[in-house]
């Protein structure tokens, strides 16, 4: 039994310094589905960027995601992928990283699919602290259904399923992030690969659940976030590992602060299976009259 | 309930204890059954709980035998109230008649009118007032000698069920607890012979060291590791909690992990994900949560990720009656996903086949590379019983993986002779591969070209629908002209009715099925072979499983049906009436 359980999961590689591979040899050759303009090709070339400068094997990273366009992004990788349902990437990127601690697992999504119907795993996945990285593509909308608003959409954004704006108070992710107990906040925009690249591989390296919101515009049904490039700034304070700052911080920021704004010391969750021989027989003993 | 017109193949006695939540009825039960195992009895027992959290009703069913037993009798020999708080509520599921004893407490009063209908014998104990003679002595300890010595179990065999379940709670508590049991046991003796003496158990041969005491959620459990489960994810859900609560402990030990979920769409992804990763995996849920879980199931069915869902089923719709059984979950497992989704449905025939089910279940899954929903239900997974250990099934979780390849190479979803492709999970060099739930072609890229969803769903059909899943598909017993057909916690009745009237010359054999999807239609038709009349059995208020067996077989032209919702269990009296 325990044998066959090895052979469906390799042992690790041995521990060699992997040779260092081009940022390309980690997408795949499948093109990718997304608008031209879109701000997702640069997310994906800043993630690649970023697993080459860790220099992981791509047999060793797993890209989990759910639904919409930002969800794409498995396929476009040379790396292991999974591409779910709506909502739910969070959750199969835990029961992933919980049984196979050994991989780098990052998660990719989008506005929608994280904070609002996956809502409730991105609080406990923040809670939880498994070490994952969870990349954002934030950009206020539902693209592949063609533009409906998001709950991070600004108030009056006029649609044709709100007409007028929905009148509600956008979301805010990173907030809400450090409050249900996230290791690393931290805010990019596409437009600046180089910069995504750094923070992503931060957000890898560093142990515990990562969040990093990537402001990713949205050109075709969004077109006023092309002023996106004009808005965002390097946060004007340093990173700070005191959540009350961060708070205070992520609470009365505009927004289009960039940088990694929190990075805490929480122990990441990871259970430690304590495995002995003769436990099956142990157990079975335990109903013997 | 009318008296049983044919002879029961088995002597057995049939117990309940009923009180208020806190009394002890259900501690008391379990004592029972395994003093009852020690002196070398089989036995069963359930419980009938309200939905409170703390206090409400109890009821502990009991029947012991000889031979193995796996339902409840037609009507109870005895039963021993510590109070009346409500118990009508259950009266419905304890049937007495005249040759039934009741033994009540006169501090509880009189026995409510669906009880006294019946017009048992009476007889007064007064355990409270027993139990408040003894310094910390309880009402409950002292039923169990009333019960004990009614039912004729042996003074040394219900000391050490004592001690085995009050010994951790310190000397005092002990001594109090035998005390009762012996003033009770004294008590119940000076009523004399109160159970028909051809109904009283004897003790078998058989040694009681080797025989198990389970419930079909242990076993459950059990099966799952032996499979080869080495992740869980959990959220609770009554009446499925016990499964979790099990491996919680028992799966570090075995080198796996159990995580509690935020919700049950969070757990069935959790499991996808370890079992994308290589890793055998399960979650454990009952009605409300399998619905949540149904698109997940799909996903897994689209990217062929094997996993295991055990549903132990309980009344429905909605949060319908959490704490009792209904088969009502037949028609969601089978038809629930969206688009043609082939998988399997199992569903464990009795509480220690809870165990095997299972650990087939996990088999199957691993080597299909699809998700298995075993459909237990509330008597099954809550029932105690004592078995006989059950064999090691030599089914162990075993996956197609491909050797380390080229990049660019392998083909994730390859049409191959059986449908199943090998599987590759991450850290394989040159396999990387997106496991979607996109339609997609041979390597899993997203594709909406309609020879792709064609071949893929024929390979995801055929893989199915062409494996030999042998002879555990069904459990198929005896011969004649008539069959009852029947599934999950009906067969132990069923078997029990089968056999009660060939001992009145009726000749009827009985067909449990196991595997419920894929359908066998050509297996059940070769089961009935030579049937003229077949009589289908099942908890279920539609009939869902006839309707089943009609979208799938040819059934001869006869066929009656025993269907009703749960939570009151079909009595093997009904069964053999039906069947006679």
């Amino acid at each position: 039994m325990t044998a066959s359980i090895a052979a469906a999961a390799p042992e690790p590689a041995a521990p060699e310094a992997p040779a260092p591979r081009p940022p390309a040899d980690y997408k795949s050759d499948i093109k990718p589905v997304w608008c031209p303009g879109c701000g997702d090709y640069s997310v994906l070339t800043s993630l690649a960027m970023a697993l080459s400068a860790l220099a992981l094997p791509p047999e060793r990273v797993a890209v989990v995601s759910g639904i919409g366009c930002s969800s794409r992004m498995p396929a476009y990788l040379n790396t292991y992928g999974f591409h779910g349902v709506h909502g739910r990437a969070l959750p199969v990127a835990t029961g992933i990283k919980l049984s196979r601690p050994e991989l780098t697992v990052v998660v990719a999504g989008g506005d929608g699919d994280g904070f609002s119907i996956g809502g409730n795993h991105f609080l406990h996945a923040c809670r939880r602290n498994v070490d994952l990285a969870y990349l954002v593509m934030d950009n206020r909308v539902y693209g592949m259904t063609k533009g409906q608003p998001s709950p991070t959409t600004e108030p009056e954004w006029d649609s044709d399923l709100a007409p007028g704006g929905t009148g509600l108070r956008p979301f805010n992710p990173l907030a809400i992030a450090l409050a249900a107990g996230a290791n690393m906040v931290a805010r990019c925009f596409s437009g600046d690969p180089a910069r995504t690249a750094a923070v992503i591989a931060e957000a890898i390296r560093h142990p515990g659940f990562s969040f990093v919101e990537i402001l990713s515009p949205c050109v075709t049904f969004r077109p006023d976030e092309r002023e996106w490039r004009d808005k965002v700034r390097p946060a004007p304070v340093t990173e700070t590992n005191d959540p009350a700052r961060a708070a205070r911080r992520l609470m009365t920021d505009d927004g289009f602060n960039l940088g990694i704004l929190y990075r805490g010391d929480r122990r990441p969750y990871q259970p430690r299976p304590d495995a002995s021989p003769d436990a099956l027989a142990a157990l079975e003993h335990s109903f013997a009259i | 309930m009318p008296d049983a017109p044919h002879p029961r193949p088995l002597k057995t006695v049939s117990l309940a204890l009923v009180g208020s939540g806190g009394a002890g009825v259900l501690t008391a039960g379990a004592i029972l059954l395994d003093a009852a195992a020690r002196a070398g009895l089989y036995g069963l027992l359930t419980r009938s709980v309200g939905p409170q959290i703390r206090g409400g009703e109890a009821a502990a069913l009991l029947r012991l035998s000889p031979g193995p037993v796996g339902c409840h009798d037609d009507r109870f020999d005895l039963l021993v109230a510590l109070d009346w708080q409500n118990a009508e509520r259950f009266a419905a599921e304890i049937p007495l008649d005249s040759g039934s004893l009741v033994v009540t407490d006169p501090a509880a009063g009189e026995i409510p009118p669906a009880l006294a209908a019946a017009a048992p014998r009476v007889a007064a104990v007064a355990m409270q007032k027993i139990a408040k003679a003894i310094p910390r002595g309880r009402p409950n300890m002292a039923a169990v000698g009333v019960a004990a010595g009614l039912a004729g179990l042996p003074e040394a065999a219900v000391a050490e069920a004592i001690r085995r379940a009050i010994g951790a709670k310190g000397g005092e508590a002990l001594a109090a607890s035998l005390k009762a049991a012996d003033e009770g046991r004294a008590a119940a003796a000076a009523l004399g012979p109160r159970l028909g003496a051809n109904e009283e158990p004897r003790a078998s041969r058989a040694a009681q060291g080797g025989r198990w005491i389970i419930t079909g959620n242990e076993a459950a459990g059990l099966g799952a590791v032996r499979g080869g489960v080495r992740f869980a994810a959990a959220y609770p859900i009554t009446p499925a909690t016990e499964i979790l609560e099990w491996l919680a402990p028992a799966l570090p030990k075995v080198g796996g992990t159990l995580v509690q979920a935020e919700d049950e769409l969070a757990s069935v992804n959790m499991a996808i994900g370890a079992a994308y990763g290589g890793t055998p995996a399960l979650t454990a849920t009952s009605g409300p949560g399998l619905a949540l879980m149904i698109e997940s199931l799909g996903l897994a069915v689209a990217s062929e990720i094997p996993l295991v869902v055990i549903d132990v089923m309980r009344g429905g719709p909605s949060t319908g009656i959490p704490t009792k059984s209904e088969q009502g979950d037949l028609n969601i497992a089978v038809y629930g996903m969206h688009g043609d989704a082939p998988h399997l449905v199992l569903a464990p025939t009795g509480v220690g086949d809870c165990l095997f089910t299972t650990q087939w279940a996990v088999h199957l899954a691993e080597k299909l590379q699809t998700p298995a929903i075993v459909l237990s239900d509330q008597f099954l997974g809550q029932a105690r019983a004592v078995i006989d250990p059950p064999p090691a099934f030599a089914l162990a979780a075993s996956r197609a993986a491909p050797a380390p390849g080229e990049r660019g190479a392998y083909r994730r979803y390859a049409e191959t002779p059986s449908g199943v492709s090998p599987m590759a999970v991450p850290g394989i060099p040159g396999c990387q591969y997106t496991a979607d739930g996109l339609e997609h072609g041979e390597r899993g890229t997203p594709s909406s070209r309609a020879e792709d969803h064609r071949a893929q769903m024929e390979k995801r059909r055929a893989k199915l629908a062409d494996h030999d899943y042998g002879e555990a598909w069904a459990d198929i017993e005896g011969e004649g002209e008539i069959a009852v057909v029947t599934w999950g916690s009906c067969t132990a009745a069923a078997r029990e009715a089968v056999a009660r009237v060939a001992a009145s010359g009726i000749e009827a054999r009985l067909v449990a099925v196991r595997l419920l999807s894929p359908a066998q239609p050509a297996r059940l038709a070769a089961a009935l072979a030579g049937v003229r009349r077949v009589l289908i059995v099942e908890q279920s208020h539609s009939a869902q499983f006839h309707r089943y067996l009609r979208a799938h077989t040819e059934l001869p032209r006869t066929v009656d049906v025993l269907h009703r919702p749960g939570p009151l269990p079909f009595r093997p009296v009904e069964i053999a009436a039906a069947l006679a």
